[in-house]
């Protein structure tokens, strides 16, 4: 770990959790989770503002959890249920006070506990500054052992948060899993490749990234969601975590956005309808002897 | 282009990937273009003939590493290397894939050198001193173009978005043995297996006709006469996310955002309605043919030729008319 941008955190985090009176099972994971614009939206009411660079809000389109994220919480319940008692699964959120939806989502699924991250100072946040306020978020909760983010975010489909905080903490990480388990100190993942799956595994504390692989997120009870507003959400600030101004929110950005466009569909279908089947398949047929593709 | 570009290269069966190709196109047209060089970097186990395929294909450089720890591929055992590479080259821009290895170093890569990533880039350029990342976002409704405040920028390339050049084999290049500072104790991800599906016949990367199939097709019996039409046509069959999360096909067929990216030369796309995630890995094909029973489907909208027809009567249909034209 030679070039940590913040030397001495990574074994920070592994003295928290060595420290610990019963190492062989309490676990704590951590799953993040971001809202977004309905990533399901029909692409015809979806528009952009090109001189403000910026979706046209549609109205009352309520903003959803990423799917991935969702995918996110069901790994960590995934891995709780397995102990219950013992393993604790936080879900956290860096996002405006309407975030505590996403949360509550979470919470109603099944985690413990919640903190949301919405400062005004975050806003603007590109992934580098995201990065940087979970990775001094989970720095501050201390004993975190597995930190679980979605493989990207279905808004800018970026997909580098997670590895962002493996990176910052100094932990191992391993992206796109369909499949998580961890224990007795070790995260086991199926990987998704292009052409299969690989397992791999690595030392707790680690960062996971999950793949739509892994399968539906688990639905919310009504029992479940009304527990969930008894349970405890935390909120803090950029001075609750010791950032700096000039490292987050639209001042520690260094992405530039200079343009957001829908690209323009050139083609102009020819449609082919008329007659039996047999004859539009002839033609059809014929269409593509005279492209030479047959 | 001070310091010029830095391509981090995958390889396959002992050849460099088709996209690790397209990037070197890339990085050779960028230096040509702002000045610098192409500094190419290939890291595996058993890697002999490789760095002279990537001189060949544009680079003026190559480190070649070969070590164990290399291969199979994981973070903790390239970073090391290619960060030393990056910070002693200073290149403008770093490229890498779009890919399960790619996307997974750009992001540690770039923290660890301080700067920032674009993944999925469709195109990269450079403009009046700044580089210009564009990229899909939004699900592949939406195109966004970025740059960054610090160097180099890096980018993860979407496959079949370059041209690869021509091989030129009188092309003159260095290539420097890498001397590896990776130590085992770094190395804390370890691959315990791997199982990749032996891909019948066409590859659906590289297929010159790719047949696709989406919910319309209403199950796995849908796939089989898509396939038929996919063999026939010599081509590679290929499925949407609908029909791939029905369990209707395997996984590695997904073409789209969360799939495979494909620009075959004729692509058919039945039962397939066109959501930005599929056509993002789809939009560069040649001709697109959709047949969907929705006419108001938006796959329409990027196809050349539309069928409303249902496709249980129009496929076999068209199998016999391709073999009448065959005979």
């Amino acid at each position: 770990m030679e070039t940590l941008l913040f030397p001495g955190r990574a074994a920070k985090i592994r003295t928290a959790t060595t420290n610990k009176k019963e190492p062989s099972r309490a676990m704590h994971i951590l799953a993040c989770v971001k809202q977004i614009l309905d990533p399901e939206i029909a692409t015809t009411v979806f528009r952009i503002n090109e001189e403000k660079k910026e979706v046209v809000p549609i109205p009352g389109m309520s903003p959803v959890i990423s799917p991935f994220d969702a995918q996110a919480v069901e790994a960590g319940m995934r891995i709780k249920e397995t102990d219950p008692e013992n393993i604790k699964l936080t879900v956290a959120s860096l996002g405006t006070e309407a975030a505590r939806a996403v949360l509550k989502q979470g919470l109603a699924m099944g985690a413990d506990e919640a903190v949301l991250l919405a400062d005004p100072a975050f806003q603007g946040s590109d992934t580098t500054a995201t990065a940087r306020i979970l990775a001094e978020a989970i720095k501050k909760l201390g004993d975190v052992d597995l930190i679980i983010t979605g493989r990207q975010a279905a808004d800018g489909d970026v997909g580098v948060v997670g590895l962002g905080i493996a990176e910052l903490l100094g932990l191992p990480a391993i992206t796109f899993a369909k499949d998580v388990k961890a224990e007795n100190g070790t995260l086991f993942v199926e990987r998704m490749l292009e052409d299969g799956v690989e397992t791999l595994e690595a030392p707790l504390p680690a960062v996971v990234t999950i793949a739509h692989e892994l399968g539906k997120p688990r639905y919310t009870s009504l029992r479940e969601t009304m527990k969930a507003a008894r349970k405890p959400t935390q909120v803090w600030m950029a001075a609750d975590l010791g950032l700096d101004a000039g490292v987050i929110g639209a001042a520690g950005a260094r992405r530039v956005l200079e343009r957001l466009y829908i690209p323009i569909k050139e083609s102009r279908c020819e449609f082919l309808d008329g007659g039996s089947p047999q004859e539009i398949a002839a033609t059809l047929a014929q269409k593509l002897k005279d492209a030479e593709f047959i | 282009m001070a310091g010029g570009i830095l391509v981090i290269t995958e390889t396959e069966e002992g050849k460099p990937t088709a996209l690790s190709l397209e990037m070197l196109g890339l990085a050779r047209r960028l230096a040509d273009g702002e000045g610098g060089g192409v500094t190419a970097v290939v890291l595996g186990s058993s890697i002999a003939g490789i760095a002279e395929r990537l001189v060949a294909h544009g680079a003026d450089t190559v480190f070649a590493g070969d070590h164990e720890a290399f291969a199979p591929y994981v973070a903790d055992a390239w970073l090391p290397d290619v960060a030393k590479i990056a910070q002693e080259t200073e290149p403008a821009v770093i490229l890498l894939a779009h890919s399960t290895i790619g996307w997974d170093l750009a992001p540690r890569l770039a923290f660890r050198l301080d700067t920032a990533v674009a993944t999925g880039c469709e195109a990269v350029e450079a403009d009046t001193g700044k580089i210009l990342m564009t990229r899909a976002c939004y699900g592949g409704k939406a195109r966004e173009q970025i740059s960054f405040t610090t160097a180099p920028a890096i980018a993860t390339v979407k496959s079949k978005t370059q041209e690869p050049l021509e091989p030129d084999e009188s092309r003159s290049g260095e290539i420097a043995v890498l001397q590896s500072v990776l130590s085992p104790d770094q190395v804390r991800v370890k691959v315990t297996g791997q199982h990749r599906e032996q891909e019948e016949g066409v590859r659906l990367e590289t297929a010159k006709v790719v047949v696709a199939g989406g919910g319309g097709l209403g199950g796995p019996d849908g796939f089989k006469v898509a396939k038929e039409l996919a063999d026939l046509l010599g081509g590679a069959i290929g499925a949407s996310r609908v029909a791939v999360e029905n369990g209707w096909c395997p996984h590695s067929w997904q073409v789209g955002l969360s799939g495979k990216t494909v620009a075959p030369d004729l692509y058919i796309a039945i039962g397939i309605s066109g959501a930005g995630q599929h056509m993002a890995g789809c939009a560069n094909s040649g001709t697109i043919v959709a047949i969907n029973q929705d006419a108001d489907a938006a796959i329409f909208q990027s196809a050349k030729y539309g069928i409303t027809a249902g496709y249980e009567e129009l496929i076999p249909a068209l199998i016999e008319e391709i073999k009448k034209i065959r005979a």
